[in-house]
């Protein structure tokens, strides 16, 4: 199940780039909350500062506290338990090409010591289930390569992935920009059904995507959060005049 | 411009035409056996490879003797290249990374008549002083290192130096097809909650160990055809010992050494059919070496490898 | 998985990552230190044995102390002046052809690859095909012929460092020129070639370095020569034949002799590949774009 997060006075630095200034939300749990603002306005950064990915970037710096359930990430606790708990999404499909099916699913169990083939087995299957993968691949699970299904199939793979290991967030960093409309179309569904399990943070700049899946929509601006509320108010009814000029398509 | 172009395969067929002519006589006389027949030392009754008066003449020592140094070098030089790539790569403060770059860079470039004399004043000495004796006592008992020859020659000063050379070539080709691994396969084992050793075992080693394997095809490459320092310290016997520390030859060195003073028309020939062994050899080699390098690293170009 | 296996696995994974990083560092260390260590004794040695006389004097007589490689840098320097007039052309010629008339053909394809191969095949080798080419009929040994060997090495290096430099060329400035009117021929020459050329000199700069420090293919072409001589028709010496030939003699002035010898082409050396690290790395190239 999954567990909401708080986020208290969050400041990041990309080198002298002060990309995100003084962020202050709560997001609920076993919902899929929305981000959505213009490219470079450190949406991205915001949800890589969720699961610890931002400092793998010598440059990179972050102040604040983020709290998933009970847990301080910047506190009292490893990147590496961190990331288990907080499962990722790109925005390109990056399965790995080496691996099979069944071993692109499994990477992250076998990581944590899994050796037991019948849990293993479960696991993947349940899995590329929830993925929406499974009555595609269920044929060749160990004998096509990660690198060899289309790219639709690719970011569900890569979100099957992320599922195994049993997260209780699941950030999506605009999984579906690079993808046609009939993928994308299949992994809003696929966000429609996760939601009830997990913590849900999705990115995009499709404002129809963020309206159709999400019950809270943030929006945000050069580094800030300006507006955070439940979706239908910030596509009916926003507070700020800019996030109406964003919605409206008057903006830039 | 096609031209210039088209010199490179001149130049190849060249090299062939020139070594497969002027090795016939040998070829003739001798055919495939030149490179495995032993003979007998009509006096002492012992085994004989090379014997120019007595136009006796066997590649085998030679090839033993390249393969033995060859294989030493890659053993010592293996382990540590990957891990200086790794360290380059995934671990360095960037700071050092470009320094240590331009350090591997430059000894690369350096001569190899300037290792060779660096091993015989330095290395050397050193093995024999210092190495050896404890080589001798921990591992007398296998049968590789005897304590017949004191001079510290040999096959492992061949293979010390020569892992040496080949060093910087293994570690700057790893480094090159690492870094071809894109950041998404990073960031996706890390977001699986992965170590850093983790992520370079999954992600770094797992999509880059065809272009590494590349890499050491290559340095062996090198290590085969490696001549000047090789020839200044393996002591150029042509003999087949067991002991790693006994002198030996190699097809590179016995063509350095003897083919200024060979006057005997089959000697030449014998030397230059060595000769055309080792260009094949190394053809082959560097062939399959370039062809994994390029499987991994095709599509970036040098500049922003 | 209960709790307490998950924490001891937890430790492992973390323990084995610091193994490796340690690991990584100690190869490393064990990497740097010995080639550092020869780069310094190099310099050290190198230094307190050269002298002016090492740059004007012709080695003496066994015993008597003193002495010069005066007539093998001026041997070095007429081999590699005719190896360059070989191998600069020809292998620039080659580059510009694999880089803007040849580029995605399956022959130029062919030409990188085998001058890839080329690159890797012993220099030994090279030797013993250019005294079966031209030592053997002439019947004696000659600086031309070792210039020829060596020149001949230089072509694959050069063809492919041009190569590399015109691909550095932003594609702005090529069409800057074909927007001129300019036939691609004329553009390539005048305009492409021209904003490559200080990575083109430094390329030439790099594979001249490495053939200076060229021994094996000079054993039996050159051969090496105790005195003064121009002659492109009689044995000449060379600087690193004469290192080999000094540093397995058994006299300690001709090893001081090979140590100096040894630094002025580390100097060489250096200079070229600063060179080259400066062009690739600080972009010359872009400046002109």
């Amino acid at each position: 199940m999954g567990v909401g997060i708080e986020v208290i006075n969050l400041n990041a630095w990309y080198g002298s780039n002060h990309t995100l200034q003084d962020i202050n939300l709560n997001i609920p749990a076993n919902h899929a909350t929305a981000l959505i603002g213009p490219s470079g306005c450190g949406k991205s950064t915001f949800v890589r500062c969720i699961n610890r990915m931002h400092e793998t970037n010598p440059i990179a710096r972050v102040t604040g506290t983020i709290r998933i359930g009970e847990l301080d990430i910047y506190e009292n606790a490893k990147p590496v338990e961190i990331r288990r708990r907080v499962g990722m999404v790109f925005q390109r499909p990056n399965p790995f090409p080496t691996m099979s099916i069944y071993d692109n699913v499994a990477a992250g169990l076998k990581l944590n010591g899994y050796s037991n083939h019948r849990a293993l087995d479960e696991i993947v299957e349940k899995s590329l289930k929830n993925s929406a993968l499974w009555d595609e691949v269920k044929d060749d699970l160990k004998k096509k390569s990660g690198a060899s299904l289309s790219g639709g199939q690719q970011q569900r793979l890569c979100i099957a992935r992320a599922l195994a290991v049993d997260p209780e967030v699941l950030l999506m960093d605009e999984p579906a920009s690079a993808l046609d409309p009939v993928s994308t179309s299949k992994i809003e569904d696929l966000i429609f059904q996760l939601k009830s399990q997990y913590t849900i943070v999705i990115v995009t700049h499709n404002m129809q995507q963020a309206a159709r899946v999400a019950e809270k929509t943030g929006f945000f601006l050069n580094g800030r959060m300006v507006e955070f509320d439940a979706t239908h108010k910030i596509f009916t009814n926003p507070s700020d005049k800019r996030t109406e000029d964003y919605i409206t398509g008057r903006f830039g | 411009m096609v031209l210039c172009a088209f010199s490179i395969f001149g130049i190849v067929v060249l090299i062939v035409w020139q070594l497969v002519v002027h090795s016939q006589l040998a070829w003739n006389k001798f055919g495939l056996s030149f490179f495995y027949q032993v003979f007998t030392d009509s006096y002492t009754q012992q085994k004989l490879y090379w014997d120019p008066v007595n136009e006796h003449f066997s590649a085998l020592p030679f090839i033993f003797g390249t393969l033995v140094s060859s294989f030493l070098a890659l053993l010592m030089a293996v382990p540590l290249a990957v891990g200086l790539a790794i360290f380059l790569t995934e671990m360095c403060p960037t700071v050092l990374r470009g320094p240590l770059a331009f350090l591997t860079e430059l000894l690369a470039a350096i001569p190899s008549v300037i290792y060779g004399l660096w091993a015989v004043f330095v290395l050397v000495p050193l093995l024999r002083e210092h190495v050896n004796p404890l080589l001798i006592r921990w591992l007398g008992w296998t049968g590789l290192v005897g304590n017949d020859n004191p001079t510290g020659l040999g096959f492992l000063a061949a293979g010390v130096i020569l892992a040496i050379m080949i060093l910087p070539i293994i570690s700057s080709l790893t480094r090159e097809v690492m870094t071809a691994v894109p950041h998404s396969q990073r960031e996706a084992v890390l977001a699986l909650g992965a170590t850093r050793w983790e992520m370079i075992r999954m992600a770094v080693l797992r999509n880059a160990r065809i272009g590494i394997v590349g890499a050491i095809i290559l340095g062996l490459g090198r290590a085969l055809g490696e001549t000047m320092a090789v020839t200044m310290v393996i002591g150029n016997s042509p003999e087949i010992h067991r002991s790693l520390l006994a002198n030996g030859s190699s097809m590179a060195s016995v063509i350095a050494n003897e083919y200024a003073e060979a006057s005997a028309d089959m000697h030449l020939s014998a030397l230059t059919e060595i000769g055309l062994a080792l260009f094949i050899v190394t053809i082959i080699v560097n062939a399959i070496a370039q062809l994994l390098v390029w499987a991994v690293t095709r599509g970036t170009p040098r500049s922003a490898r | 998985m209960n709790v307490e296996t998950y924490r001891t696995r937890s430790i492992m994974r973390a323990l084995t990552d610091r193994a490796v990083t340690a690991l990584a560092i100690l190869a490393t260390a064990l990497v740097v230190a010995p080639l550092v260590a020869i780069f310094i004794y190099l310099v050290y040695r190198g230094a307190s044995s050269l002298n002016l006389a090492f740059f004007t004097q012709v080695p003496k007589p066994v015993g008597e102390p003193g002495g010069g490689m005066a007539n093998a840098i001026l041997g070095s320097g007429i081999l590699l002046a005719l190896a360059s007039s070989i191998g600069v052309p020809i292998g620039i010629g080659g580059g510009i052809y694999l880089a803007e008339f040849g580029r995605g053909t399956k022959l130029a394809n062919a030409v990188r690859f085998t001058a890839d191969v080329l690159n890797g095949v012993p220099s030994i080798v090279m030797g013993v095909a250019i005294y079966a080419l031209i030592v053997n009929p002439q019947k004696h040994y000659s600086a031309f012929s070792g210039g020829v060997a060596l020149g001949i090495m230089m072509i694959p290096t050069v063809c492919r460092t041009t190569e590399e430099m015109l691909l550095m060329v932003p594609h702005a400035v090529r069409e800057a020129a074909l927007g001129l009117g300019v036939p691609n021929w004329r553009s390539v020459l005048s305009i492409t070639v021209k904003t490559a050329s200080p990575g083109i000199i430094t390329g030439c700069m790099l594979a001249f370095a490495r053939v200076a420090g060229e021994t094996a293919p000079l054993i039996f072409t050159a051969l090496g020569n105790q005195f003064w001589s121009t002659s492109l028709n009689d044995p000449i010496a060379a600087l690193p034949l004469q290192i080999y030939v000094y540093a397995i003699s058994p006299y300690d002035d001709w090893h001081r002799l090979a140590w100096a010898g040894a630094l002025v082409l580390i100097i060489l050396i250096v200079l070229a590949v600063s060179l080259v690290r400066f062009v690739t790395s600080r972009g010359v190239l872009k400046g002109a774009s």
